[in-house]
């Protein structure tokens, strides 16, 4: 077994998704601290500059998978490239993004390998050689601290949590090709329908605008939307708005929906249950609009508005409108 | 069409998690069937009444799940298998999908297994997919909308990602992970509850299913956990005072200058 860190890089229609070089960052600290150096796997067709990209935010080498056979992800064909491969390679440790794709590919890699799993971890060290993963369990309402038997250990990175590294201005990438052994595909992509048009997806938003039972119905989203619209967040919701049909289920906020890490949540008409701060509580700030002074959300918020969130959000948009135009 | 639903008992998402000593405390918790659970269960009680067939749980577990086993069977699944020896426990994701992909050896004949997209608890989102790959089968996981083939020998389902959905198509058999949104759950009637105990309750041990004890659950786990840790507390927030045009203008302010993200 080596040293190294091996990220899985993640890219759609040849855009890298910001998580990895999040995880190239959080690489090349363990790597150091192993004495290895950080790498990443590419797996796509067509995929152009993009090793460049990785090495500029320090992948030291870059393995490229580049077939028609990947130009969509599949579990199946992912898994079967990388175990391939992985066997050469040796890496200590594996991470990937704790994302839609790393979510669906890392079990499945790692059950090929026989390997457990340190799933949506938010902070990683080496201890005595081996990685020491923390993640939240229970939607965020208790920490763990984990580690693994066997190798490669494979952990999958929480999105917006660490820092991405400061990207050197010019890099090549030291490429070595490797074999695109996607083997027999049964589950297949055959389509991707898009959000709607601008929407920005709470997953992976810098600021959410969210609303919940204070909205009243689904027409109460609108000075919530358009808050979101003018400060290019993604829309939000509590359970409550959720299951009254008010808004759609990929919206939801909390220990059945998503558990987020914006740097700004913008909390409108949410009462603030237990299992929607779990997942909205490691938001880096937090601004609360309620009418009732006694609402648990006040707890977390970093700054409160007791008020009528249909007197106060469309305040707060004027006033961050006049700032954004300064 | 005969469903396989795999089912795990979890705290209640309104109980309160308490950590102390590197542990979470016990007392006081409320269980309940884990909530993405319910939607895989719902969605083998459609296919059933649409197509025939059986619906089976699996479930790993301590006794003490039994009764949310029986809320299974309430709603209407025909008979279930509890994995429910203390071997079993204390598990990662992988000894979990172990043992459960032995019992589903056993059980053979089968053309869809269903799971919650995760279990509310650990948060893996791991099991699904993990079992499909020791059973060789194709998943599918976050399916927010299915539709099975009219020939019942595949199906095209959705999947949520960032800021869209996948469209999957999979022959069966296969592992799909529900989500959220797929279905609304049914209440157990009455009649449901009053027949739920007289269904068929087999109880596993890792013997009846191939496994040595010595390698299922804690003795089976490829991770493990050293502690666990009460989040850390957010610092006391406060109320911004005034009418709501100077309460507006100050947050704003306090966003630019004090915490800096806008």
């Amino acid at each position: 077994m080596g040293n190294n860190v091996l990220v899985i890089a993640e890219q759609r229609d040849g855009v890298l998704k910001k998580v990895t070089f999040e995880a190239l960052g959080a690489g090349a600290q363990l790597a150091a601290a192993l004495g290895g150096q950080v790498e990443a796997a590419l797996l796509g067709n067509g995929l152009g500059n993009l090793p460049d990209i990785l090495a500029r935010y320090g992948a030291a080498k870059v393995y490229v998978a580049d077939d028609p056979a990947l130009a969509r992800y599949s579990a199946e064909g992912y898994t079967n490239t990388l175990a391939a491969f992985l066997g050469k390679v040796e890496p200590a440790i594996v991470l990937v993004g704790a994302t839609a794709l790393g979510k669906d590919l890392a079990p499945r890699l790692a059950a090929r390998l026989g390997v457990g799993l340190a799933c949506d971890c938010t902070a990683l060290e080496i201890a005595d050689g081996r990685l020491v993963a923390t993640r939240p369990i229970y939607a965020g309402k208790a920490l763990a601290r984990v580690k693994l038997n066997g190798d490669p250990q494979i952990a999958t990175l929480r999105p917006n949590v660490l820092p991405v590294p400061e990207p050197a201005t010019e890099a090549r990438a030291v490429v070595e090709p490797v074999v695109a052994a996607a083997g027999n595909i049964r589950a297949r992509v055959v389509d991707i329908i898009g959000a709607g048009e601008g929407e920005v997806d709470v997953a992976e938003a810098n600021i959410i605008v969210s609303g919940g039972r204070g909205v009243g119905g689904p027409e109460g989203f609108a000075p919530i939307r358009s808050l979101a619209r003018t400060l290019k967040a993604a829309v939000g919701a509590s359970r409550a708005a959720v299951d009254a049909g008010w808004i759609e289920h990929s919206h939801q906020v909390g220990q059945t929906g998503k558990t987020v890490t914006p740097n700004l949540y913008i909390a409108c008409g949410i009462s603030g249950a237990i299992q929607h701060l779990a997942g909205m509580k490691t938001s880096k700030v937090i601004v609360a609009i309620n009418k009732d002074p006694e609402a648990p959300i006040f707890k977390v918020a970093n700054y409160g508005i007791v008020g009528d969130l249909f007197t106060v959000v469309p305040l707060l948009e004027k006033e961050f409108k006049a700032l954004l135009s300064e | 069409m005969n469903s396989i639903v795999c089912l795990k008992e979890v705290p209640d998402t309104e109980t309160r998690i308490e950590v102390r000593g590197g542990k979470i405390v016990e007392e006081g918790i409320q269980y309940v069937v884990n909530p993405y659970d319910e939607f895989a269960l719902e969605e083998a009680l459609r296919w059933q009444e649409a197509h025939g067939g059986k619906v089976t749980l699996i479930s790993l577990g301590p006794e003490r799940a039994r009764e949310s086993i029986l809320k299974g069977l309430a709603m209407g699944a025909d008979e279930v298998y509890h994995l429910s020896d203390p071997a079993f426990l204390g598990g990662d994701a992988y000894a979990t999908a172990q043992a459960l992909a032995a019992a589903i050896r056993k059980l053979g004949e089968y053309d869809v297994i269903f799971c919650g997209k995760q279990a509310v608890d650990d948060d893996n989102a791991a099991v699904g997919a993990m079992l499909a790959e020791m059973l060789d089968l194709p998943h599918v996981s976050v399916v927010t909308r299915l539709e099975l083939a009219a020939d019942g020998r595949s199906v095209r389902a959705e999947r949520e990602i960032e800021g869209g959905r996948e469209v999957v198509e999979t022959p069966l058999p296969a592992v799909l992970t529900a989500q959220k949104g797929l279905n609304e759950p049914r209440y157990p009637s009455f009649k449901g509850i009053r027949q739920a105990r007289s269904k068929p309750f087999t109880t596993w041990t890792p013997g009846d299913v191939g496994l040595d004890p010595g390698t299922v659950g804690a003795a089976g786990a490829r991770l493990e956990t050293i502690e666990i840790l009460p989040p850390p507390e957010r610092p006391a927030g406060r109320i911004v005072p005034g009418e709501p045009e100077e309460a507006a203008r100050e947050v704003v302010r306090l966003l630019r200058e004090e915490a800096r993200v806008i």
